[in-house]
Order: structure tokens, then sequence, then C-alpha cells
């Protein structure tokens, strides 16, 4: 890294190589039996300049390729942004607990076994599901070093359980599943295997709604499936300094209903997406969006946050390989005080929406979606009684969850990017198919 | 060492092991992008990439090792057959394929990574410049990407193919915002490396832009029960997210109940409908001469007069189903094992025009272009970019993108008229599991479905 920094320094005022790689062993299995076991290692090399005040910009898999790295860089540098901004000195960052050893020596025949035991419980209760399933534990290395003295290192681990089941009578199929994720080895697959034998229990019975206006609730796995996409635009600092985030001109507003309250954090222990420093080197933090329904902040990386003229709020991510580029590590949306119960028992008609498809399709910017309620349960007067099929529902969600009724107190993780508690909304428009 | 010798060390390492069969891939990759937000060039790159997998099969079990260090790899086959060990308990089936020794040039593919870059530029500057005289626009998002991949595969049964292909897509969202009110129009286009493809886009680019606009100003339609007619791009999309995902074997191979479901000779839809998915077209972002098993592309009719005939198959699946393989494995690059993926999907053209299809609807919803599609296998949502209500039989209105809805099985059989206007979308990139995207184009010429659910207020 330091020999690449170096000529790097030779065309350019500041340089910044960051590295990163990732180890990845997963188990696999396929129709409730174990078919692949595959390991990844992934090595990637991002090269930034800045030359003649200009961005300039290079990736590779290998760090030997230094002379291509520096020349490519320096030739889209011709054409790259103005900089606004200058590499982060050397600096301290916030003690962040991302590594787990233990993820590391959990063995093959271990994971093997976890995955068995979840399929086993699964198939224990409903026989004729066919299952996929899948047990991964990953350990990632990220480096920074730029011209200016900053240099940064950490290691994390992962450890991921998933399952996807499918059950099919005639021609009518049901998808149940969950996913848990965190940064220690997961001893146990009980709490995924218990939601994923609640819903089964729950779509038992079919029930047809009628198409009209109706409250919903949204589990974790509906919010995340819902409402989740428009607002990590919303709150993306780079489409608020172009105007086009509705909530851009907000700030400090009440849009939103008081019962919510979402922030952004990098710096919880032990799951995916924390991390002590931000993929430019910018030292994490925890950044409040909403506060009480009203707008308190948006995610920024160095160049946004220059040009809308306010700090980074180290949310500097490099998916794909690509530029930094503001983005949510967590989005975590603070649990209010009703139980899912009293939510479902407060409905006289109305919908359970734990899965929708589609949504995230359409103008994600307006907030107005449509979808197709992949897994969802009709209530009639306080009671879960049956899964609905073949039902559409539009909404926005800006107006979703600004009446909002209720906050779950169930607030749990889904996946590695969102902690959410159940919502409760008065009136989504339902079309259904007779 | 180049890439070239290592495979050919490598074929001699893949001979020694104690597995039912060995691959390897090894890749190398030239991409290119430029991204403008708004007025600015927010990003330019070029990126290098040289890789490699190894998979194994012993027992039924698979074991797959992927890396960017091409060093060592003897320790990597052993991995991936130590893996494939671990996991295996029946027996292996693969269907019976010829070993192939062939180099496939380029061939029209043209290498997008050698165009300068300043070319580049300038057409996305005059596309740019096109966004921003239009008045009440916000923003505007354009992504131009190119990729050129040489690929060497290789296995213990003696194979050995280099392929190469080029592809380029370019995106452009503009994006039109009045008050809290955001609407998006755009377009995606793709082709195999052709630059000209992307280029002279000027005057389609100035009527999407202008569209959003209009966007402002249309109603949201109420969502129910309508006929929809479908153009060529939307309907393309349907027939990939709406059936062509359902042919894919590798959903079907060990779920008994979707097997029979899946009965070949079971009635999909009308006569008239004929449903093709063919990477041996020329020219195609989903065309290649072998897949990434190793198997020549075939040509496979999927529904043929109404009946299901038809499936997508890799060695495995094929071997399991007792069929003949089609040469449908494909991986969307070295970081993952190759499996069951469509490649140029279309409906076959019928005989009636458009002003046939749409001139006894009293009111119904025209709907274009795409935003995109996902599927459950049973149900499916593919969403419209722009849509038009249909009144007494001809275009009126422009509405708010429309999603729509259905069920594979009900919805087949509510096509009740095709067009013979086919067209090849070359926009499009596939997502199954973590592989994505992965170059397709779909096809088709115009369609109408009655009771189709339409998502609205």
């Amino acid at each position: 890294m330091e020999g690449l920094l170096a000529q790097a320094k030779k065309v350019a005022a500041e340089a910044e190589v960051f590295v990163v790689s990732i180890e990845e062993t997963s188990v696999e299995f396929e129709a409730n039996r174990l078919k692949h076991i595959q390991s990844k290692e992934t090595t990637t090399v991002a090269l930034r300049l800045i030359r003649q005040g200009r961005i300039g910009y290079a990736v590779s898999t290998r760090l030997e390729d230094r002379h291509k790295l520096v020349k490519i860089a320096a030739e889209t540098a011709q054409f790259g942004m103005l900089a606004r901004f200058h590499f982060p000195h050397r600096t301290t960052y916030p003690q962040v607990e991302v590594f787990d050893p233990g993820v590391e020596s959990i063995a093959i025949a271990e994971m093997i076994r976890l995955g068995e035991g979840l399929i086993a419980s699964v198939t224990r209760h409903t026989p004729d599901i066919v299952c996929e399933a899948g047990v991964t534990k990953a350990v990632t290395s990220v480096r920074i070093l730029n011209s200016e003295g900053g240099q940064a290192t950490y290691r994390q681990s992962t450890f991921g359980l998933g399952i996807r089941g499918n059950l099919i009578y005639d021609t009518d199929m049901l998808f149940v599943g969950d996913i848990e994720i965190s940064g220690h080895p997961l001893p146990e697959s009980g709490v995924v295997a218990g939601r994923v034998i609640q819903q089964l229990e729950l779509a038992k019975n079919q029930a047809s709604v009628t198409t009209r206006k109706l409250p919903v609730i949204f589990t974790p796995r509906g919010v995340a499936s819902t409402l989740i996409s428009p607002l990590m635009a919303a709150f993306n600092g780079k489409i608020v300094q172009e105007g086009a985030s509705p909530i851009g001109s907000r700030l400090g507003q009440q849009v939103f209903s008081k019962k919510l309250n979402l922030a952004d954090d990098p710096k919880l222990a032990y799951r995916p997406q924390s991390r002590p420093f931000d993929d430019e080197g910018v030292p994490s933090q925890h950044t409040p969006l909403i506060q009480g329904g009203a707008v308190t902040g948006f995610l920024y990386d160095l160049q946004t946050a220059a040009l809308a003229n306010t700090q980074s709020t180290a949310s500097g991510s490099r998916s794909g390989g690509g530029l930094p580029a503001p983005a949510p590590s967590a989005f975590v949306i603070a649990q209010g005080d009703t139980t899912f119960d009293e939510m479902v028992q407060d409905i006289k008609e109305g919908l359970v929406i734990e899965a929708l498809m589609g949504a995230e399709q359409g103008n994600i910017l307006s907030g107005v979606f449509s979808g197709n309620v992949l897994l969802g349960y009709k209530v009639e007067s306080g009671k879960i009684v049956g899964r609905v099929k073949d039902t559409m529902v539009s909404g926005d969600i800006y107006q979703l969850l600004n009446e909002i009724i209720a906050v779950g107190s169930d607030a749990r993780w889904v996946g590695g990017h969102l902690k959410t508690p159940s919502l409760y909304c008065p009136g989504l428009s339902v079309a259904s198919k007779k | 060492m180049p890439t070239k010798e290592i495979a050919q060390e490598l074929a001699k390492t893949l001979k020694g092991f104690d597995a039912d069969y060995i691959e390897a891939h090894l890749e190398e990759t030239e991409t290119s992008h430029l991204t403008y937000r708004g007025k600015e060039l927010e990003s330019i790159g070029r990126s290098s990439s040289v890789g490699g997998n190894i998979r194994a099969l012993v027992k039924g079990g698979w074991g797959f090792v992927s890396f960017n260090h091409l060093d060592e790899l003897r320790g990597k086959v052993e991995l991936a057959v130590r893996e494939a060990r671990l996991a295996g308990n029946e027996k292996s089936r693969l269907a019976e394929v010829e070993p192939v020794v062939d180099i496939v040039p380029g061939g029209a593919d043209k290498n997008p990574a050698s165009i300068p870059l300043a070319e580049k530029k300038k057409l996305l500057d005059e596309y740019n410049e096109i966004v921003w005289r239009t008045p009440k626009l916000q923003t505007s998002i354009i992504t131009y990407g190119d990729g050129y991949k040489k690929t060497i595969f290789l296995n213990s049964e003696g194979s050995y193919i280099e392929q190469e292909r080029a592809d380029i897509t370019l995106r452009l969202h503009a994006i039109a915002t009045e008050g809290s009110d955001v609407q998006q129009a755009g377009l995606s286009i793709g082709s195999r490396g052709d630059f000209e493809a992307i280029s002279g886009l000027h005057q389609q680019i100035q009527e999407k832009v202008e569209h959003a606009v209009a966007l402002l100003k249309a109603p949201q339609v109420k969502g129910g029960e309508y006929t929809v007619v479908l153009d060529p791009v939307l309907a393309g999309v349907f027939v990939h997210e709406a059936f062509g995902h359902l042919s894919e074997s590798d959903f079907i191979y060990e779920n008994d109940r979707l097997y029979q479901i899946m009965t070949l000779g079971r009635e999909f839809g009308l006569r008239e409908l004929n449903i093709i998915d063919d990477p041996t077209l020329s020219g195609l972002r989903g065309s290649y001469k072998y897949d990434d098993e190793g198997v020549l592309a075939t040509k496979t009719y999927l529904i043929w007069e109404g009946k299901l005939v038809g499936r997508l198959h890799s060695r495995e699946t094929a071997a399991k189903m007792k069929e003949e393989p089609t040469g449908n494995a494909r991986a969307v690059n070295y970081h993952y094992p190759p499996i069951v993926r469509m490649t140029n999907t279309y409906i076959e053209p019928g005989r009636a025009s458009f002003d046939d299809i749409i001139g006894d609807i009293r009111e119904g919803i025209y709907a274009k272009n795409w935003y995109g599609g996902t599927t459950s296998m049973e149900m499916f949502t593919f969403s419209a970019a722009e849509a038009y209500m249909i009144r007494r039989g001809r275009i009126a209105e422009a509405i708010r993108p429309v999603v729509l809805t259905g069920n594979v099985f009900t919805t087949l059989k509510n096509i009740d008229a095709i067009a013979n206007d086919l067209d090849m979308n070359q926009g499009g990139g596939c997502g199954k599991g973590e592989q994505v995207p992965l170059p397709v184009s779909n096809g088709s010429p115009h369609i109408r479905i009655r009771r189709c659910l339409v998502g609205g207020k």
C-alpha cells in the first residue's frame, strides 16, 4: 500500500489507497439437503487521487497493479469532479467492537450442524415444505492510507443464518423465510426456526380482503420490504443536495408522526454494518435522522458534505467498488410500547404485511409505492384469520409514517441494515382479485 | 504468468484428483464507467479484475472456491474437492456432454474499453445538455458502463474453451419536482459492446425528459382490474418475470410439487402463444456460444401453441430430470458458481396489428417501458415506467406509472391478443439470488391482457 501511495503522490496533490479483503465460507442447503460448500476470497484495491483539483479513480483486484492504477487514476482525473475536500488527517477512532475471533475458528462441521438443525425444526412442523438454507461466516479486513497522514484499519467478523421455505398445494405457493446476522457466531438456530414456524402457523388458512382502504400492521420484515428504500434515498445527502428528496428542505420540521424516531448507527457492537470509521477514514458517529417526527439530519460523505456546506456524517460507502457515496450503515427505528398482539386486537378489518413484493420497483423518491403481498395476513375483529393472496396494496410512505397509530415494542434486526419494530398505520389502499 | 498459460497448467492438475467432476473458470475483466448526477460528471473510473474459481463435484455435493490470486491453484483445487466431499451424500449426476476444445473470438464484439474516455464523455455531455434545457426538471442521473471480459473454462473431462464478451449499458433517469412531488422518467439501453447502439438517442432522451415533467400533472389511476396492453419492452419484462423464471429447472428438479405443476404439455395460454429462450441469436446481450459449464448454447421452446414444451437446464438439472441439457448455466462473474439462467427470452410475434389490439377496448391501460420486475414464481409484479389510459379504442391521457401484478397461471391465460411487432429490449439486467446483474435481453410484440390487477389509489 505504501508503495502505491508513494507512486501516486508523484502525479497527484493528494492520494488515498483503500484495500478491502473478504474471506467467506458458506454452507448451503437445497431441497432440505446439504448441497454446496463455498469459499470465497476477494480483494479490492481502490486508488483515489486529487490531481489539478480534480478527482481521479481506479480499481483493481491486485495491489501489484501499481503502475496501471496510477496511470488510470491520473487519466480519469482529467474529467473528474472538482474535489471540494481534503483526505482526512491521522486521527483517533471510536472503539467499536466488530471482530469476534470465534467466527473465524468455527468449523464447517458446526455450520452444517446448524443448518441441518434449522431445516429439521421447520420440516418437523411442516413435513411437505421444501427449504433452502445457508450458513455463512466471513471476515473482512479494511485498510486506508492517504497522503495527508491518515491511516486506519479494522477487521470485522460476520455470521449469518438464513432459510427460505416453499410450500406448494396444486398451484398455490407459500413462501416463508427469515435471516439472522451477527458479529458473533450464532450458537443455535431456534430463533430463526421459531419465526418461520410462526409464519407457517399464521398462513395455514386463506382469507380474502375487499378492495378498499384498510388499516395495516407492517411487521419488521414488512417495514423492510415496503418503507425503508424510500427513506434511505430521502435521507441521502446527495439526493438532498440535488433537490430530489421530498424532505430535503424540511430540516427541523415535523414531517412524520411524533411517535417515529430514526437514527443511523455504525457504532453498535458486533453488527455487520458497524465500523470504527467509514470508507473514507472518517470516524464513525451516531446520526439522528428523525426525532419525535422531526427531520434532524441527512447522511453525508466528504465531497457531498462540502458541497452542502456541512460536515461528513461518516457515511462514505463504496459499494460495488465505486467512488465513496453517502449510504446508511444501519437504520435503527426506536421501539415503542405497544405489543404486536395489542395492535392486532385494535383492528376490526385489516392487514398484516410480512413481505411485500415489488414496492421497491416504482418511483421510490416520491414515496408512493405499490406491491403484491407476498406474505400477509387478514385481521378480523382483533384476530389473524389467515393468509391473503392475489392482493395488491398501494400507499405513500410519507402519509403512512405521518399517521402512525402505534409503534411496536418488538424491535428486531432484519438482515444487517435495519432494526425496526412493527408499525401500525391507519389506511392503505388494497386491491384484490376476486 | 499470463492467464492462458496458467489455465494450460491447471488443465493437467484437474485430472489428478479423486472427484466425480472438476471445472475451473479464469477471468480477466476491464470496465469503465461514467456517472452524471445533475449537471456535473460525478464519477468516472476504470477498473480491472483478474480472478477465477474451482468447482468440484463429489457424490452429488459441490465444493466451490473463488479467488483473485492465481497462484497456488493446486491448493484451491484440493480445498474445493475437500468441501465437495463434505457436502456429498448421494450419486453425482451430470448430463453427458462431449468435451469441447474451442477458442471463440470476440467476433462482432468491439472492445468498448478501447474507446477514449473523452469520446464517451462527449456523448453523455450532449445527452445531459438536453436534460438541462428542459424547464421544471430538477435533476438527472445518467449512468454509462462498459466491460470487456475474457474467460477460460476448463474441466476434468478435457474441455478447454476461451470466450470473450463486451457489454455496454446506458441508463438515464430524469427527475422532475413540484413542491414535494417527485416524478421520474427514464430509459435503459444496452448492447453487446456496440457503442453506436447508445449513440444518437437525442430525440428519445428529449421525449423521456418531457415525459417526467408531464407526469407532475398526470393523475394516479384507481387500483383494480383492467384490460392492459403492454408495449414490447414491458411485455418482454413480463415474459421474463412471469414465466421465464418458472422455467428455470433448478427451482423444479428437487421440488416434486413444483414439478407436477410444470408438467410438460400443461396448457398455459392461447394457441397463438409461443415463448422461446435463445442464446444463439447473434449480437444480443444474452447471447453466447457456450454456457459456463462448457455446454453448447441451444434455442429452447418453452411454450409452443400455448402448451409447456421445454425448460432451461444446467448439466445437473438435465440429468436429474432425464431431459436434454440446454446450455443455460451462467454465472455473473467468477465469484459465483453457474446456475440456471435465461438468455434472450421472447414471445413470438402473432398476426394482429397494434390498432387491432386496442380497437375494441372501452377503458383500459396502455403500459410502456420498465422500472423493474420480480417474481415469487406463482405471483409476480412488474412496473411500467410510462402509462396511458385507453378510452374507446384510443390512447388517451397520461397517468402516473403503474405496477401490475398477477398470478402466472391465470395471467398467461388472460393474454388474448398478440401483435406482429416483435422488438427485443437490450436494457435489462437479471437478478437471481446474489447474482446480479446478468446481461439478458427480453422481447415481445404488443400483447393484451384481460383482467390484470393494477395498483393505484
